[in-house]
């Protein structure tokens, strides 16, 4: 098998390559504005980086949010894409997951909270159990400011790039230089694994977008309808 | 025939995903799937709603395409999608799926402007287009004046909207009218019970020093005022406001115009072949005013059927088409979407 894993929810425009017992390349690109440029590239450095071809790909699955709409749809109509390309499999998870899974690959155990940057002065959070079996989420995601947390969830140890950006509201952040802040498709696609592995269901293929659309109309100049 | 370059097209600037397939001049397949209708409460489009849209129409649109048309994705020789200009957000979903099927069919991608698609697409409806054309692009967003000597590398502008765009006014002269959106369907049908000489509504940049600097350039704003002063002088002394009339004189403003500048382009560049594209072209009056014009000077209308004048994809997929077999060089699959793209430039 060959398992191509895809996340753009958070700065990350990260892909991975998985043949299901270990991660056979990783192309991971920092740039908060310009997902799609980088994306496809992205895929295409990874398989040669494993030299495959695209056709050796079995099957897909994509980080699902919640991150930042604009970029979040760019992997998820992505990977939705390339999976009707090939007419091979295409799944989703919760982004946060795998923020969760890369701190548990890394030998973390016990309650953790992952809280990313959703924006507008607000983290996407969710909260997990860690023990040697794996990971449980036991609540979340949910968007909100950071202050607005729960005081016990607040405290606990977080991953993400919350705690770089808030401080003072998530002060327990691992160390900078430990990574962790971004998602890592590396990480995404070993949860995959594990997950189909266990048996467990994936999360769909919808965007775990959290807010509604702000409904105000295109500025004027635009365009109509009309074409 | 089957040697002709198979283009698969995808559009998604504004509210409607499109996915055409082209083979050369032939449309074989032109799946829209629009969310208008989750716009029309809000009277505009709502970027973000559109975007959401995009997201969820992208495969059940490509997998229609392929099999009204019984087309495999393996069997394309290209990918051509709308790069700019457009909205952003709903830009990137077009963009970043054709990059997929670029990469996982291993196919060349070309990224092209909204606005050479909607001249394009009528190679597919009536064949070649001559060289030098001239091309009128009306709809919501853009009212320009292209001289087209070659539409896979050479558009050049002549003229352009200062303001509103044409289809932007008729949605704004709907609303004063209490019509729904989008105006431009509801205007045309209220105009044909009305009088278009009733009320003499102004004509921008037309005559003396205007015309002669902004030559071919167009203004709707100045109009558009116009018509809402009037309804409002109307129903401010209780009287009762002849919307057919009205519709019916607002319109033919804007046609009168457009068809104007239209044909002096022609004469002035020496062009025989006028092709008016984009929403707006589906305007009955329009269509009428143009030909009868045309006629009169001795040049040759052109106008896509109305399907292909709104926003779809086979518009994106025709000129994809033209650029294969032309021979032109590939997009890199790194391009961006470029929600201003200038239309001189017809590929990213």
């Amino acid at each position: 098998m060959l398992l191509l894993a895809i996340d753009t929810s958070t700065t990350a425009i990260t892909v991975a390559l998985h043949d299901g017992s270990s991660v056979r390349a990783e192309v991971t690109t920092l740039d908060a504005r310009a997902h799609a440029e980088h994306l496809a590239p992205g895929i295409r450095a990874a398989l040669e980086k494993a030299g495959a071809v695209s056709s050796d790909v079995t099957e897909v699955v994509v980080g699902l949010g919640p991150g930042p709409f604009t970029g979040l749809r760019v992997g998820i109509v992505t990977g939705r894409t390339f999976a009707l390309a090939l007419g091979i499999p295409v799944r989703g998870i919760c982004s946060l997951d795998a923020l969760a899974h890369e701190a548990w690959q890394c030998g973390r155990r016990g309650a953790l909270l992952v809280a990313t940057d959703a924006r507008r002065k607000e983290v996407y959070a969710a909260h997990y159990a860690l023990d040697d079996r794996g990971l449980r989420r036991e609540s979340g995601p949910v968007v909100a400011r950071a202050a607005d947390l729960p005081d016990e969830l607040r405290a606990l140890p977080t991953v993400g790039r919350g705690p770089l950006l808030w401080p003072e509201s998530l002060p327990n952040g691992i160390p900078e230089g430990s990574g962790l802040i971004d998602v890592n498709a590396g990480a995404l696609a070993d949860l995959a694994v594990l997950r189909r592995a266990s048996g467990d269901g994936l999360d769909g293929l919808e965007p775990l977008y959290l807010r509604r659309p702000d409904a105000a109309p295109a500025a004027p100049s635009r365009k109509s309808t009309l074409g | 025939m089957a040697d002709e370059p198979l283009v698969l097209g995808i559009e998604t600037s504004c509210d409607e995903t499109g996915v055409g397939i082209v083979r050369g001049e032939t449309l074989l397949v032109d799946a829209v799937a629009s969310s208008v209708e989750e716009h029309a409460r809000f009277g505009g489009v709502v970027p973000e709603v559109a975007s959401r849209a995009h997201l969820e129409a992208m495969i059940p649109t490509i997998e229609r395409a392929c099999r009204e048309a019984g087309v495999g994705l393996r069997d394309l020789d290209a990918i051509a999608v709308t790069s700019g200009p457009g909205l952003a957000g709903a830009l990137l979903v077009g963009v970043a799926s054709a990059k997929a099927l670029a990469v996982a069919l291993d196919k060349p991608i070309y990224g092209v402007n909204h606005l050479a698609s909607h001249v394009a697409v009528d190679i597919v409806e009536h064949g070649p287009l001559p060289e030098p054309t001239m091309a009128m692009l009306v709809s919501g967003g853009h009212s320009s004046l292209l001289l087209v000597p070659d539409i896979t590398n050479d558009v050049r502008s002549l003229g352009a909207t200062m303001d509103d765009a044409a289809g932007e006014a008729f949605d704004k002269v709907a609303r004063v009218l209490g019509l729904p959106f989008p105006g431009g369907p509801h205007i045309d049908r209220a105009a044909r019970e009305g009088n278009r000489v009733a009320i003499d509504f102004p004509r921008g940049l037309t005559t003396g020093r205007d015309l002669e600097r902004y030559r071919f350039d167009f203004s709707f704003s100045g109009l558009k005022t116009a018509v809402s002063r009037w309804v409002e002088t109307r129903q401010r002394a209780g009287e009762t406001v002849p919307v057919a009339d009205v519709a019916a004189s607002f319109q033919e403003a804007v046609v009168d115009v457009l068809t104007r500048k239209a044909l002096l382009a022609c004469r002035e560049h020496d062009v025989d072949h006028l092709l008016i594209g984009g929403g707006v072209a589906a305007n009955s009056r329009l269509r009428a005013l143009a030909e009868e014009r045309c006629a009169k000077a001795g040049v040759t209308l052109r106008v896509p059927r109305p399907g292909l004048c709104t926003d779809n994809g086979a518009m994106v997929a025709a000129l994809g088409a033209q650029m294969v077999a032309k021979g032109r060089e590939p997009s890199e699959l790194g391009l961006p979407t470029d929600s201003s793209m200038p239309v001189e430039l017809v590929q990213a």
